[in-house]
């Protein structure tokens, strides 16, 4: 029998060769040719396309996310973690050619281990229990996700920049209309829906044009963290409910901490579907129509009720009670403000601070919107400034978009966290929030004023005391940068005391 | 490589420790003391992240802490036997042959591919057999490049 494998592992130093070795021998004791592709430091060798084509079967020995999976679909598949194919490389051998010869039914993932490459989004899924914590696959989970979003960030990011610094700030104002400076601006569309161009054109010109195209990126944004989350957790047929979720999260105004809970409800109904046996003649139905209407059903279903509700509710809440403080010490309206900014970033809390401001701003508090607007820059340009201090402390990934978030932060361009917080949530927002209250606090106690809705730095010029300005941003940095760096070489140095979220359980022997 | 993944100076045919991590400081210290790892502590956090993912350990006695690390400056092996057994985590009991693996952050693939051609032998019963009934430190190094380096 002809066999390929793969073998990876957190490291890539020892534990992918082991079990590269362990199946190596035992594929050949049993009489069968094999090949491994090691996805380890050295580098991959990629198994040549004619010998994927040829084998039989595919073994996946992985605690990480097999590289390129997608070059084995439809082959009967076995997945491990690597260990077991260290302790027991026999056993992986012989479950490989007992998949052979089930390979006919394509998603017995609910039996047992063989399930065919297509669906099965990665070794992580159908056998990680035994393999990784709760917490650990919860990283995982949500990491994938913030991968795939990154890029969104950063297009949709730099184009809104861009168009600042192109057209002047009032850009966005002379679209979604509003006053800027001053001048009142009627909208030129509604929302990124249903536009029509010639409005665009005529109101903002070009500039503005660009300015909608990086919002309707960013409207992908969450629900591209879903869908993605849900996929990690439970492989392409979990796409439709993760994006429908994390659609209804955006329009529901639940912002991405909503598409966060939105991805990991899509992938957990589609797990719990995944179990269901059903007869042979239904089987290829499933992952094609049945679960995904299921699912999107049941997640859109909760995430608009459940979610969707209450948050409107809390939006009228806050609103109401943000108004009830007017007179409050201004320092403390500020660190207030300031940690709602931090708090999710474009979602219900955010908006609520953000639109307190817009409505302090239209009765001519001018230095309510500078403390909002400074306090929604500190928290991108926190995590850029900690990816270059610490460099070890962070995922490439996360790297990649510390260098789009300085651009995004100066712009006042919160979202550009977003990756930051989603991935590690617990250790991110309350940092930035920390940073954004401070900075927010001392904007209304310093009394700098702004005639801008938006901008960041580009507005500048519009700041009254900026010199004043520029110095809470920098305090609100500082205090945030400090604050990742440390929860986050906490969770490395922790090793002796186990929290439940960040260390993976240990049952071995799997 | 200038020099050699393994000296006899990186081999402690004797190690007493009553956990994985007293285990670890004590190799790593062999390490530090060889101008191979620049930063004791760095280095071991480094290593306890990679074990938190998941124990290293695994069936035959054998222990595999391992990291890749800004405070390794070249590719290095640094090997242990417990008559008593230290616990890394394995099903079937304690750790009686344990191998500190350290790779530098930056390692180029020709670092890495020492390390790999190593990690291969480890699941070897003749590679372990032959480590576990070395008489000496010499002959740990001997048997490690004879069979990784080919040498």
């Amino acid at each position: 029998m002809k066999l390929v494998a793969v073998t990876s592992c957190p490291t890539g130093i020892a534990h992918t060769y082991m079990a590269a070795e362990s199946i190596e021998q035992a594929a050949k004791a049993a009489g069968h040719t094999i090949t491994v592709e090691t996805q380890g430091a050295a580098g991959a060798d990629p198994i040549p396309a004619d010998v994927i084509a040829a084998a039989d079967a595919v073994i996946f020995a992985a605690d990480v996310e097999v590289r390129d999976r997608e070059r084995f679909a439809g082959k009967p598949l076995v997945v491990a973690p690597v260990k077991r194919a260290i302790n027991d490389g026999p056993g992986l051998v012989a479950e490989a050619v007992q998949a052979v010869s089930e390979a006919p039914a394509p998603l017995t993932a609910a039996a047992g281990r063989p399930v065919s490459a297509g669906s099965a989004a990665a070794g992580l899924v159908t056998k990680v229990d035994q393999n990784a914590g709760f917490g650990t696959r919860l990283r995982q989970w949500l990491m994938t996700g913030v991968s795939y979003m990154i890029p969104f960030v950063a297009a949709g990011g730099i184009l809104i920049a861009i168009s600042f610094i192109w057209g002047g700030p009032q850009v966005a104002t002379k679209v979604f209309g509003g006053t800027f400076h001053g001048h009142t601006y009627p909208a030129a569309v509604t929302g990124i829906e249903g536009f029509t161009v010639a409005p665009v054109l005529h109101a903002a010109g070009y500039a503005g044009l660009l300015f909608l195209i990086g919002k309707v990126a960013f409207f992908m944004l969450v629900p591209v963290l879903a869908g993605f989350i849900a996929f990690a957790m439970a492989d392409r047929m979990a796409l439709v409910p993760g994006f429908v979720a994390g659609l209804i999260a955006t329009a529901t105004g639940a912002g991405f901490l909503g598409g966060l809970i939105g991805g990991l409800l899509a992938g957990a109904i589609v797990m719990a579907l995944k179990r269901i046996k059903v007869p042979r003649a239904m089987a290829g139905i499933m992952p094609v129509v049945v679960i995904p209407l299921l699912s999107a059903a049941v997640a859109g279903v909760i995430m608009a009720v459940a979610v969707g509700r209450p948050i409107a509710a809390a939006t009228t809440g806050m609103t109401n009670w943000l108004h009830g403080l007017s007179g409050t010490n201004a320092a403390v309206l500020g660190l207030l403000l300031g940690a709602m900014m931090a708090f999710d970033m474009g979602g219900p809390v955010n908006k609520t601070a953000y639109t307190f401001a817009l409505a302090s701003l239209a009765s001519g508090d001018t230095k309510i919107m500078a403390a909002v607007m400074a306090a929604g820059m500190t928290p991108p340009i926190a995590c850029a400034l900690a990816t270059v201090v610490r460099r070890q402390l962070f995922t490439p990934a996360e790297r990649t978009a510390g260098e789009a978030a300085w651009l995004l932060g100066l712009s006042f361009i919160t979202e550009g966290a977003i990756p930051f917080a989603a991935g590690d949530p617990l250790r991110v927002i309350p940092s930035l929030m920390a940073g954004s209250a401070a900075t927010g606090a001392l904007s209304l106690t310093f009394g700098a004023t702004s005639l801008a809705p938006h901008g960041g730095i580009w507005v500048i010029g519009l700041i009254g005391k900026p010199g004043l300005y520029v110095i809470a941003i920098a305090a609100g940095i500082v205090v945030s940068a400090a604050c990742l760096l440390a929860l986050k070489s906490l969770r490395h140095a922790a090793a002796e005391a186990p929290s439940p979220v960040s260390v993976a359980r240990v049952p071995v022997g799997a | 490589m200038t020099t050699s993944i393994i000296t006899p100076d990186l081999v402690d045919l004797s190690l007493e420790a009553d956990s994985r991590q007293a285990a670890t400081r004590q190799l790593a210290q062999r390490l530090v003391s060889q101008g191979r790892v620049t930063d004791l502590d760095g280095f071991l956090a480094d290593v306890t992240a990679r074990e938190q993912q998941m124990p290293t350990g695994i069936e035959g006695g054998i222990g595999i802490p391992h990291a890749r690390s800004a405070f390794v400056t070249e590719p290095t092996l640094a090997f242990a036997r417990s008559t008593a057994g230290v616990d890394f985590g394995a099903a079937d009991g304690p750790a009686h042959l344990i191998f500190l693996i350290a790779a530098p952050e930056g390692g180029g693939s020709a670092h890495m591919t020492i390390l790999a051609a190593l990690a291969r032998r480890l699941v070897h019963a003749s590679f372990r057999e032959a480590l576990a009934a070395a008489p000496d430190a010499q002959a740990v190094v001997d048997v490690v490049t004879k069979e990784v380096l080919g040498q």
